[in-house]
Protein backbone atom coordinates (compact mmCIF):
# COMPACT_ATOMS: atom_id res chain seq x y z
CA UNK A 1 0.00 0.00 0.00
CA UNK A 2 2.84 2.56 -0.47
CA UNK A 3 1.34 3.71 -3.47
CA UNK A 4 -0.63 6.90 -3.76
CA UNK A 5 -3.66 5.99 -3.40
CA UNK A 6 -6.37 8.04 -5.26
CA UNK A 7 -9.62 7.84 -2.61
CA UNK A 8 -11.43 9.42 -4.71
CA UNK A 9 -11.90 7.54 -7.54
CA UNK A 10 -11.05 4.29 -5.86
CA UNK A 11 -13.20 3.71 -2.46
CA UNK A 12 -16.01 1.73 -3.07
CA UNK A 13 -18.51 2.24 0.29
CA UNK A 14 -20.79 -0.63 -0.51
CA UNK A 15 -17.63 -2.99 -0.63
CA UNK A 16 -17.19 -2.04 3.01
CA UNK A 17 -20.73 -2.32 3.91
CA UNK A 18 -21.14 -6.04 2.24
CA UNK A 19 -17.56 -7.26 4.55
CA UNK A 20 -19.55 -5.98 7.37
CA UNK A 21 -22.98 -7.26 6.59
CA UNK A 22 -20.85 -10.72 5.53
CA UNK A 23 -18.52 -10.97 8.76
CA UNK A 24 -21.05 -9.40 10.98
CA UNK A 25 -18.28 -7.05 12.57
CA UNK A 26 -18.09 -3.58 12.38
CA UNK A 27 -14.65 -2.81 10.63
CA UNK A 28 -15.22 0.64 11.42
CA UNK A 29 -13.88 -0.09 14.85
CA UNK A 30 -10.31 -1.01 14.14
CA UNK A 31 -7.66 1.91 15.31
CA UNK A 32 -4.84 -0.05 13.43
CA UNK A 33 -3.29 -0.87 16.56
CA UNK A 34 -1.57 -3.55 15.32
CA UNK A 35 -1.71 -6.53 17.56
CA UNK A 36 -3.23 -8.75 14.49
CA UNK A 37 -0.04 -7.84 12.77
CA UNK A 38 2.02 -8.11 15.56
CA UNK A 39 1.05 -11.90 16.55
CA UNK A 40 -0.08 -13.40 12.82
CA UNK A 41 2.35 -16.93 12.00
CA UNK A 42 1.76 -15.91 8.56
CA UNK A 43 2.92 -12.26 8.10
CA UNK A 44 6.05 -13.23 6.52
CA UNK A 45 4.69 -14.38 3.72
CA UNK A 46 2.22 -12.14 3.18
CA UNK A 47 1.63 -9.23 0.52
CA UNK A 48 -0.25 -7.13 2.75
CA UNK A 49 -0.15 -7.30 6.54
CA UNK A 50 -3.74 -7.92 8.14
CA UNK A 51 -3.74 -4.10 9.42
CA UNK A 52 -3.50 -3.53 6.10
CA UNK A 53 -6.19 -5.15 4.63
CA UNK A 54 -8.39 -4.01 7.81
CA UNK A 55 -7.53 -0.57 6.41
CA UNK A 56 -8.11 -1.40 2.99
CA UNK A 57 -11.68 -2.55 3.78
CA UNK A 58 -12.36 0.74 5.81
CA UNK A 59 -11.27 2.92 2.92
CA UNK A 60 -13.59 0.80 0.29
CA UNK A 61 -9.97 -0.53 -1.31
CA UNK A 62 -11.74 -3.50 -3.18
CA UNK A 63 -9.48 -4.41 -5.59
CA UNK A 64 -6.58 -4.18 -3.40
CA UNK A 65 -7.60 -6.37 -0.35
CA UNK A 66 -9.50 -8.86 -2.83
CA UNK A 67 -6.22 -9.40 -4.89
CA UNK A 68 -4.24 -9.98 -2.04
CA UNK A 69 -2.17 -13.19 -1.40
CA UNK A 70 -2.75 -12.13 2.07
CA UNK A 71 -6.36 -13.23 2.56
CA UNK A 72 -4.99 -17.08 0.69
CA UNK A 73 -2.46 -17.46 2.92
CA UNK A 74 -4.39 -16.98 6.42
CA UNK A 75 -4.04 -20.06 8.71
CA UNK A 76 -7.43 -19.35 10.31
CA UNK A 77 -5.27 -19.80 13.70
CA UNK A 78 -7.52 -16.62 15.10
CA UNK A 79 -4.62 -15.13 17.00
CA UNK A 80 -5.58 -11.94 15.61
CA UNK A 81 -9.38 -12.11 16.82
CA UNK A 82 -8.20 -13.19 19.95
CA UNK A 83 -6.27 -10.10 20.65
CA UNK A 84 -7.90 -7.51 19.30
CA UNK A 85 -8.57 -5.18 21.34
CA UNK A 86 -11.70 -4.19 19.87
CA UNK A 87 -13.39 -7.82 19.46
CA UNK A 88 -13.36 -7.90 15.91
CA UNK A 89 -13.33 -11.54 14.34
CA UNK A 90 -10.28 -10.59 12.41
CA UNK A 91 -9.99 -14.44 11.20
CA UNK A 92 -13.77 -14.31 10.10
CA UNK A 93 -12.76 -11.13 8.13
CA UNK A 94 -9.93 -12.57 6.41
CA UNK A 95 -12.27 -15.37 5.61
CA UNK A 96 -14.98 -13.54 4.31
CA UNK A 97 -12.69 -11.84 1.82
CA UNK A 98 -11.87 -14.99 0.74
CA UNK A 99 -14.80 -16.28 0.49
CA UNK A 100 -15.76 -12.63 -1.94
CA UNK A 101 -13.05 -13.31 -3.71
CA UNK A 102 -13.45 -16.83 -4.39
CA UNK A 103 -16.93 -15.99 -5.48
CA UNK A 104 -15.78 -13.33 -7.80
CA UNK A 105 -13.50 -15.96 -9.68
CA UNK A 106 -10.13 -13.62 -7.97
CA UNK A 107 -7.72 -16.70 -6.62
CA UNK A 108 -4.07 -14.90 -6.05
CA UNK A 109 -2.78 -18.59 -4.83
CA UNK A 110 -4.05 -21.11 -7.02
CA UNK A 111 -2.16 -23.77 -5.25
CA UNK A 112 -3.93 -23.12 -2.08
CA UNK A 113 -6.99 -23.11 -4.16
CA UNK A 114 -6.64 -25.97 -6.13
CA UNK A 115 -5.71 -28.08 -2.56
CA UNK A 116 -8.79 -27.20 -1.02
CA UNK A 117 -11.19 -28.21 -4.50
CA UNK A 118 -9.18 -31.43 -4.10
CA UNK A 119 -9.97 -32.05 -0.86
CA UNK A 120 -13.25 -31.70 -0.88
CA UNK A 121 -13.85 -33.64 -4.24
CA UNK A 122 -13.03 -36.94 -2.32
CA UNK A 123 -15.29 -35.61 0.34
CA UNK A 124 -17.97 -35.07 -2.52
CA UNK A 125 -17.42 -38.94 -3.57
CA UNK A 126 -16.39 -40.98 -0.70
CA UNK A 127 -18.24 -38.56 2.28
CA UNK A 128 -15.22 -38.95 4.09
CA UNK A 129 -11.34 -38.01 3.27
CA UNK A 130 -9.17 -39.86 1.18
CA UNK A 131 -5.39 -38.96 2.22
CA UNK A 132 -4.28 -40.16 -1.22
CA UNK A 133 -6.79 -39.85 -3.47
CA UNK A 134 -6.54 -35.53 -1.82
CA UNK A 135 -2.71 -35.83 -2.95
CA UNK A 136 -3.12 -37.31 -6.33
CA UNK A 137 -6.16 -34.96 -7.18
CA UNK A 138 -4.12 -31.84 -5.49
CA UNK A 139 -0.77 -32.88 -7.72
CA UNK A 140 -2.70 -33.32 -11.56
CA UNK A 141 -4.38 -30.29 -10.70
CA UNK A 142 -1.45 -28.12 -9.69
CA UNK A 143 1.34 -30.01 -11.88
CA UNK A 144 3.24 -29.93 -8.79
CA UNK A 145 3.60 -34.25 -9.32
CA UNK A 146 6.63 -34.29 -6.59
CA UNK A 147 4.91 -32.66 -4.02
CA UNK A 148 5.84 -33.95 -0.58
CA UNK A 149 7.36 -37.19 -2.35
CA UNK A 150 10.26 -37.04 0.27
CA UNK A 151 7.93 -38.10 2.16
CA UNK A 152 6.55 -40.73 1.31
CA UNK A 153 8.94 -43.41 2.36
CA UNK A 154 8.21 -42.70 6.20
CA UNK A 155 4.32 -42.36 5.50
CA UNK A 156 4.11 -45.48 3.69
CA UNK A 157 6.49 -47.25 6.10
CA UNK A 158 4.52 -46.13 9.14
CA UNK A 159 0.82 -46.78 7.06
CA UNK A 160 0.77 -43.28 7.91
CA UNK A 161 -1.47 -43.36 4.42
CA UNK A 162 -4.77 -45.22 3.57
CA UNK A 163 -4.31 -46.66 0.05
CA UNK A 164 -8.26 -47.59 0.08
CA UNK A 165 -11.11 -44.71 0.11
CA UNK A 166 -13.11 -44.96 2.83
CA UNK A 167 -16.42 -44.91 1.95
CA UNK A 168 -19.28 -43.50 4.49
CA UNK A 169 -21.61 -46.36 4.78
CA UNK A 170 -25.41 -46.52 6.35
CA UNK A 171 -26.05 -44.21 2.56
CA UNK A 172 -23.42 -41.49 4.58
CA UNK A 173 -21.37 -41.16 1.20
CA UNK A 174 -24.21 -40.58 -0.88
CA UNK A 175 -25.86 -38.00 1.45
CA UNK A 176 -22.69 -35.55 1.24
CA UNK A 177 -22.83 -35.73 -2.01
CA UNK A 178 -25.89 -34.57 -2.04
CA UNK A 179 -24.95 -31.40 0.23
CA UNK A 180 -22.12 -30.44 -2.60
CA UNK A 181 -24.84 -30.95 -5.13
CA UNK A 182 -27.47 -28.70 -3.36
CA UNK A 183 -24.20 -26.00 -2.93
CA UNK A 184 -23.12 -26.22 -6.42
CA UNK A 185 -26.59 -25.80 -7.74
CA UNK A 186 -27.27 -22.71 -5.38
CA UNK A 187 -24.11 -21.30 -6.31
CA UNK A 188 -24.75 -21.44 -10.10
CA UNK A 189 -28.45 -19.92 -9.57
CA UNK A 190 -26.44 -17.19 -7.70
CA UNK A 191 -24.44 -16.92 -10.37
CA UNK A 192 -21.17 -17.29 -8.49
CA UNK A 193 -18.27 -19.74 -8.37
CA UNK A 194 -18.63 -22.92 -5.77
CA UNK B 1 -24.88 -39.02 30.54
CA UNK B 2 -24.93 -40.90 26.60
CA UNK B 3 -21.79 -40.00 24.69
CA UNK B 4 -21.67 -40.02 21.00
CA UNK B 5 -18.08 -40.28 19.20
CA UNK B 6 -16.92 -38.75 16.00
CA UNK B 7 -14.09 -40.09 15.15
CA UNK B 8 -12.84 -37.96 12.27
CA UNK B 9 -11.43 -38.78 9.03
CA UNK B 10 -7.54 -39.04 10.03
CA UNK B 11 -8.57 -41.42 12.15
CA UNK B 12 -9.10 -43.83 9.31
CA UNK B 13 -6.08 -42.87 7.79
CA UNK B 14 -2.88 -41.34 9.57
CA UNK B 15 -4.01 -40.67 13.07
CA UNK B 16 -4.71 -44.31 13.33
CA UNK B 17 -2.54 -44.27 16.38
CA UNK B 18 -4.45 -41.19 17.44
CA UNK B 19 -7.39 -43.74 17.16
CA UNK B 20 -6.17 -46.93 18.72
CA UNK B 21 -5.14 -44.96 21.78
CA UNK B 22 -7.88 -42.76 22.69
CA UNK B 23 -10.51 -46.33 22.58
CA UNK B 24 -7.67 -47.94 24.30
CA UNK B 25 -7.21 -45.18 26.94
CA UNK B 26 -11.15 -44.24 26.81
CA UNK B 27 -11.67 -48.39 27.65
CA UNK B 28 -9.11 -48.32 30.33
CA UNK B 29 -11.26 -45.93 32.11
CA UNK B 30 -14.25 -47.60 31.87
CA UNK B 31 -15.88 -44.39 29.98
CA UNK B 32 -18.20 -45.28 27.41
CA UNK B 33 -18.75 -43.87 23.87
CA UNK B 34 -21.17 -44.31 20.87
CA UNK B 35 -19.50 -43.96 17.59
CA UNK B 36 -21.73 -42.04 15.57
CA UNK B 37 -23.34 -44.33 13.00
CA UNK B 38 -22.60 -43.23 9.33
CA UNK B 39 -20.30 -40.23 10.11
CA UNK B 40 -18.99 -38.30 7.23
CA UNK B 41 -16.11 -35.85 7.12
CA UNK B 42 -16.73 -32.12 8.89
CA UNK B 43 -15.32 -30.53 5.83
CA UNK B 44 -12.22 -30.08 7.69
CA UNK B 45 -10.10 -25.95 6.84
CA UNK B 46 -11.03 -26.38 2.94
CA UNK B 47 -14.83 -26.36 3.59
CA UNK B 48 -15.02 -23.11 5.75
CA UNK B 49 -12.46 -21.40 3.52
CA UNK B 50 -14.58 -21.84 0.80
CA UNK B 51 -18.45 -21.48 2.66
CA UNK B 52 -19.41 -20.88 5.65
CA UNK B 53 -23.02 -23.24 4.71
CA UNK B 54 -21.40 -25.68 3.30
CA UNK B 55 -18.90 -26.07 6.30
CA UNK B 56 -21.72 -26.02 8.45
CA UNK B 57 -23.97 -28.55 6.51
CA UNK B 58 -21.47 -30.89 6.72
CA UNK B 59 -20.74 -30.34 10.29
CA UNK B 60 -24.29 -30.43 11.04
CA UNK B 61 -24.64 -33.80 9.54
CA UNK B 62 -22.97 -35.15 12.05
CA UNK B 63 -24.77 -33.48 15.25
CA UNK B 64 -28.23 -34.60 13.70
CA UNK B 65 -26.96 -38.20 13.75
CA UNK B 66 -25.58 -37.97 16.84
CA UNK B 67 -28.95 -36.19 18.28
CA UNK B 68 -30.97 -39.47 16.49
CA UNK B 69 -29.41 -41.71 18.62
CA UNK B 70 -30.43 -39.90 21.45
CA UNK B 71 -26.92 -38.49 22.71
CA UNK B 72 -26.27 -36.15 25.22
CA UNK B 73 -22.90 -35.13 24.04
CA UNK B 74 -20.58 -35.99 21.09
CA UNK B 75 -16.98 -36.13 21.46
CA UNK B 76 -14.25 -36.23 19.09
CA UNK B 77 -10.24 -36.21 19.38
CA UNK B 78 -9.56 -34.06 16.54
CA UNK B 79 -9.24 -29.93 17.50
CA UNK B 80 -10.33 -29.54 13.58
CA UNK B 81 -13.36 -31.70 13.63
CA UNK B 82 -14.02 -30.13 16.94
CA UNK B 83 -13.89 -26.66 16.02
CA UNK B 84 -16.18 -27.14 12.92
CA UNK B 85 -18.53 -29.02 14.92
CA UNK B 86 -18.71 -26.12 17.48
CA UNK B 87 -18.41 -23.39 15.16
CA UNK B 88 -21.48 -25.12 13.26
CA UNK B 89 -23.93 -25.43 16.19
CA UNK B 90 -22.88 -21.68 17.36
CA UNK B 91 -24.02 -20.48 13.72
CA UNK B 92 -27.42 -22.63 13.55
CA UNK B 93 -28.83 -20.42 16.76
CA UNK B 94 -29.42 -17.76 13.49
CA UNK B 95 -31.94 -18.84 12.23
CA UNK B 96 -31.28 -17.58 8.36
CA UNK B 97 -27.89 -19.60 9.01
CA UNK B 98 -30.08 -22.42 9.77
CA UNK B 99 -32.66 -22.19 7.20
CA UNK B 100 -29.63 -21.93 4.63
CA UNK B 101 -28.50 -24.95 6.21
CA UNK B 102 -30.95 -27.04 6.04
CA UNK B 103 -31.29 -26.15 2.19
CA UNK B 104 -28.46 -27.94 1.77
CA UNK B 105 -29.22 -31.13 3.79
CA UNK B 106 -31.83 -33.84 2.91
CA UNK B 107 -33.69 -33.08 5.96
CA UNK B 108 -34.43 -30.25 8.37
CA UNK B 109 -31.70 -30.44 11.36
CA UNK B 110 -33.30 -31.50 14.89
CA UNK B 111 -34.66 -28.81 16.96
CA UNK B 112 -31.47 -29.59 19.74
CA UNK B 113 -28.59 -30.89 18.78
CA UNK B 114 -26.32 -32.42 21.52
CA UNK B 115 -22.85 -30.06 22.33
CA UNK B 116 -19.69 -31.48 20.82
CA UNK B 117 -16.73 -31.29 23.03
CA UNK B 118 -12.67 -32.75 22.91
CA UNK B 119 -11.88 -36.20 24.43
CA UNK B 120 -9.90 -34.44 26.84
CA UNK B 121 -12.74 -32.55 28.27
CA UNK B 122 -15.11 -35.74 28.03
CA UNK B 123 -11.92 -37.12 30.12
CA UNK B 124 -11.56 -34.48 32.50
CA UNK B 125 -15.16 -34.09 33.51
CA UNK B 126 -15.78 -37.84 34.25
CA UNK B 127 -12.41 -38.45 35.83
CA UNK B 128 -10.65 -35.67 38.35
CA UNK B 129 -6.98 -35.84 38.36
CA UNK B 130 -7.19 -38.41 41.89
CA UNK B 131 -9.24 -41.12 39.50
CA UNK B 132 -6.37 -40.53 36.53
CA UNK B 133 -4.02 -41.04 39.19
CA UNK B 134 -5.39 -43.95 40.46
CA UNK B 135 -5.21 -45.64 37.44
CA UNK B 136 -1.30 -45.06 36.60
CA UNK B 137 0.85 -47.90 36.86
CA UNK B 138 3.77 -47.28 35.40
CA UNK B 139 4.04 -43.28 36.77
CA UNK B 140 5.64 -41.18 33.69
CA UNK B 141 8.18 -39.86 36.95
CA UNK B 142 11.38 -38.66 35.22
CA UNK B 143 9.83 -37.45 31.98
CA UNK B 144 9.93 -33.94 30.92
CA UNK B 145 7.21 -32.91 28.59
CA UNK B 146 5.80 -29.64 26.53
CA UNK B 147 2.26 -29.71 25.80
CA UNK B 148 1.51 -28.63 22.38
CA UNK B 149 -2.38 -27.55 21.76
CA UNK B 150 -1.97 -25.77 18.55
CA UNK B 151 -4.35 -23.43 17.17
CA UNK B 152 -7.29 -24.49 17.04
CA UNK B 153 -8.76 -26.30 20.18
CA UNK B 154 -8.75 -23.06 21.83
CA UNK B 155 -9.68 -20.11 19.69
CA UNK B 156 -11.66 -18.47 19.11
CA UNK B 157 -12.37 -18.75 23.18
CA UNK B 158 -16.18 -17.47 22.37
CA UNK B 159 -16.95 -20.81 20.66
CA UNK B 160 -14.22 -23.26 21.69
CA UNK B 161 -14.49 -22.21 26.20
CA UNK B 162 -11.13 -24.21 26.21
CA UNK B 163 -10.02 -22.51 29.10
CA UNK B 164 -7.14 -19.81 28.20
CA UNK B 165 -7.57 -19.31 24.74
CA UNK B 166 -4.10 -18.72 25.06
CA UNK B 167 -2.41 -20.87 28.00
CA UNK B 168 -5.01 -23.94 27.98
CA UNK B 169 -3.58 -26.23 30.83
CA UNK B 170 -5.78 -28.99 31.08
CA UNK B 171 -3.37 -31.51 29.16
CA UNK B 172 -1.03 -30.63 31.89
CA UNK B 173 -3.18 -31.33 34.57
CA UNK B 174 -3.84 -35.04 32.43
CA UNK B 175 -0.29 -35.68 32.59
CA UNK B 176 1.39 -34.27 36.04
CA UNK B 177 -1.69 -36.76 37.37
CA UNK B 178 -0.05 -39.34 35.26
CA UNK B 179 3.65 -38.29 36.94
CA UNK B 180 5.13 -36.51 34.06
CA UNK B 181 7.13 -33.16 34.74
CA UNK B 182 5.90 -30.19 32.39
CA UNK B 183 7.64 -27.50 31.82
CA UNK B 184 6.62 -24.36 30.58
CA UNK B 185 6.15 -23.94 26.51
CA UNK B 186 5.21 -20.25 25.62
CA UNK B 187 4.53 -21.58 21.90
CA UNK B 188 1.89 -23.92 23.31
CA UNK B 189 -0.73 -22.52 21.19
CA UNK B 190 1.17 -21.28 17.97
CA UNK B 191 0.16 -22.70 14.43
CA UNK B 192 2.12 -25.17 13.33
CA UNK B 193 1.27 -24.08 9.58
CA UNK B 194 -1.53 -26.50 9.22
CA UNK B 195 -2.43 -28.21 6.11
CA UNK B 196 -0.28 -25.40 4.17
CA UNK B 197 2.42 -28.16 4.47
CA UNK B 198 1.38 -29.35 0.98
CA UNK B 199 1.07 -26.17 -0.51
CA UNK B 200 3.47 -23.93 1.01
CA UNK B 201 5.89 -26.33 2.40
CA UNK B 202 8.43 -23.31 3.32
CA UNK B 203 5.66 -21.76 5.36
CA UNK B 204 5.27 -24.69 7.72
CA UNK B 205 8.77 -25.82 7.98
CA UNK B 206 9.01 -22.66 9.52
CA UNK B 207 6.31 -22.57 12.09
CA UNK B 208 7.18 -26.19 13.15
CA UNK B 209 10.79 -25.18 13.20
CA UNK B 210 10.29 -22.66 15.93
CA UNK B 211 8.14 -24.87 18.00
CA UNK B 212 10.48 -27.90 17.60
CA UNK B 213 13.35 -26.00 18.23
CA UNK B 214 11.86 -24.30 21.61
CA UNK B 215 11.23 -27.97 23.03
CA UNK B 216 14.82 -29.38 21.83
CA UNK B 217 15.87 -26.13 24.00
CA UNK B 218 14.09 -26.66 26.69
CA UNK B 219 15.13 -30.25 27.16
CA UNK B 220 12.09 -32.35 26.88
CA UNK B 221 11.62 -35.70 26.47
CA UNK B 222 9.07 -35.05 24.19
CA UNK B 223 6.21 -33.03 22.40
CA UNK B 224 2.67 -33.81 23.49
CA UNK B 225 -0.31 -32.99 21.20
CA UNK B 226 -3.64 -33.52 20.63
CA UNK B 227 -4.15 -32.41 16.83
CA UNK B 228 -3.00 -35.00 14.09
CA UNK B 229 -2.43 -32.51 11.73
CA UNK B 230 0.02 -30.66 14.28
CA UNK B 231 1.73 -34.84 14.87
CA UNK B 232 2.22 -35.13 11.14
CA UNK B 233 3.17 -31.79 10.91
CA UNK B 234 5.72 -31.86 13.72
CA UNK B 235 6.96 -35.95 13.14
CA UNK B 236 6.42 -36.89 10.16
CA UNK B 237 7.52 -33.03 8.61
CA UNK B 238 10.60 -33.15 11.40
CA UNK B 239 13.05 -33.41 8.20
CA UNK B 240 11.21 -30.74 6.51
CA UNK B 241 11.74 -28.28 9.55
CA UNK B 242 15.01 -29.26 10.19
CA UNK B 243 16.50 -28.61 6.66
CA UNK B 244 14.58 -25.05 6.71
CA UNK B 245 15.84 -23.97 10.12
CA UNK B 246 19.75 -25.58 8.85
CA UNK B 247 19.83 -27.56 12.32
CA UNK B 248 19.12 -31.47 12.87
CA UNK B 249 15.92 -32.32 15.04
CA UNK B 250 15.36 -35.65 17.16
CA UNK B 251 11.92 -34.86 18.85
CA UNK B 252 9.10 -37.64 19.59
CA UNK B 253 6.08 -36.15 19.06
CA UNK B 254 3.49 -37.88 20.93
CA UNK B 255 -0.23 -37.72 21.34
CA UNK B 256 -1.44 -37.57 25.19
CA UNK B 257 -3.42 -40.60 24.87
CA UNK B 258 -0.43 -42.62 24.20
CA UNK B 259 1.69 -41.00 27.17
CA UNK B 260 -1.45 -41.46 29.17
CA UNK B 261 -1.88 -45.13 27.55
CA UNK B 262 2.06 -45.50 28.57
CA UNK B 263 1.10 -44.49 31.84
CA UNK B 264 -1.77 -46.88 32.37
CA UNK B 265 0.39 -49.46 31.63
CA UNK B 266 -0.61 -50.41 28.34
CA UNK B 267 1.00 -52.44 25.57
CA UNK B 268 3.10 -50.26 23.20
CA UNK B 269 1.02 -51.86 20.01
CA UNK B 270 -2.42 -51.03 21.85
CA UNK B 271 -0.89 -47.58 21.60
CA UNK B 272 0.26 -47.00 17.98
CA UNK B 273 3.21 -46.03 19.47
CA UNK B 274 5.35 -48.27 16.18
CA UNK B 275 3.52 -45.47 13.97
CA UNK B 276 5.51 -42.87 14.98
CA UNK B 277 8.45 -41.37 12.64
CA UNK B 278 10.56 -40.31 15.26
CA UNK B 279 10.67 -43.04 17.56
CA UNK B 280 9.63 -42.56 21.41
CA UNK B 281 12.39 -45.85 22.26
CA UNK B 282 14.33 -43.66 24.03
CA UNK B 283 11.46 -42.03 26.37
CA UNK B 284 10.33 -45.94 27.04
CA UNK B 285 14.25 -46.95 28.60
CA UNK B 286 13.84 -44.25 30.44
CA UNK B 287 10.74 -44.85 32.00
CA UNK B 288 12.19 -48.31 32.66
CA UNK B 289 15.35 -47.27 34.18
CA UNK B 290 14.23 -44.29 35.90
CA UNK B 291 17.56 -44.80 38.53
CA UNK B 292 20.05 -44.35 35.80
CA UNK B 293 18.51 -41.15 34.21
CA UNK B 294 17.20 -39.21 37.59
CA UNK B 295 18.74 -40.67 40.43
CA UNK B 296 22.65 -40.84 39.75
CA UNK B 297 23.59 -37.19 40.68
CA UNK B 298 22.15 -37.20 44.74
CA UNK B 299 23.80 -40.60 44.75
CA UNK B 300 27.17 -38.70 43.81
CA UNK B 301 26.69 -36.33 46.57
CA UNK B 302 25.98 -39.02 49.03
Amino acid sequence: MNDAIELSRMRDTDFTAAVDAQSGQRISTCYQCGNCTAGCPAGFVYDLQVNQVMRGVQLGLKNKVLNSRSIWMCLSCSTCSQRCPNNIDVAGVMETLRHMARKEGIVTVPKVDKFWTSFLATVRKYGRTYEIGTMVLYMLRSMRVFTDVDLAPAALAKGKLGFKPHKTPEEGAEAVGRIFKRYQERANRQGVRA
Amino acid sequence: MKIAYYPGCSATGSSADYEKSTQAVCAALGMQMEEIRGWSCCGSTPAHAVDTQLSGALSARNLDLAARQKADMVLTPCPSCLSNLRHAAKRLENPEFRAGVNELLDEPLSENLPETLSVMQGIARAYDTDAIAARVRKPLAGLKLAAYYGCLMSRPHEVMEFGDPENPTLMESLLTACGAEMVDFPLKTECCGASYGIPERAMTARLTGRILNLATMLGVDAVVVACPLCQMNLDLRQQQAAKEAGVAFSMPVLYYTQLMGIAFGLAPSALGLDKLCVSADNLLRKLDQPAAYSKAPEGDKA
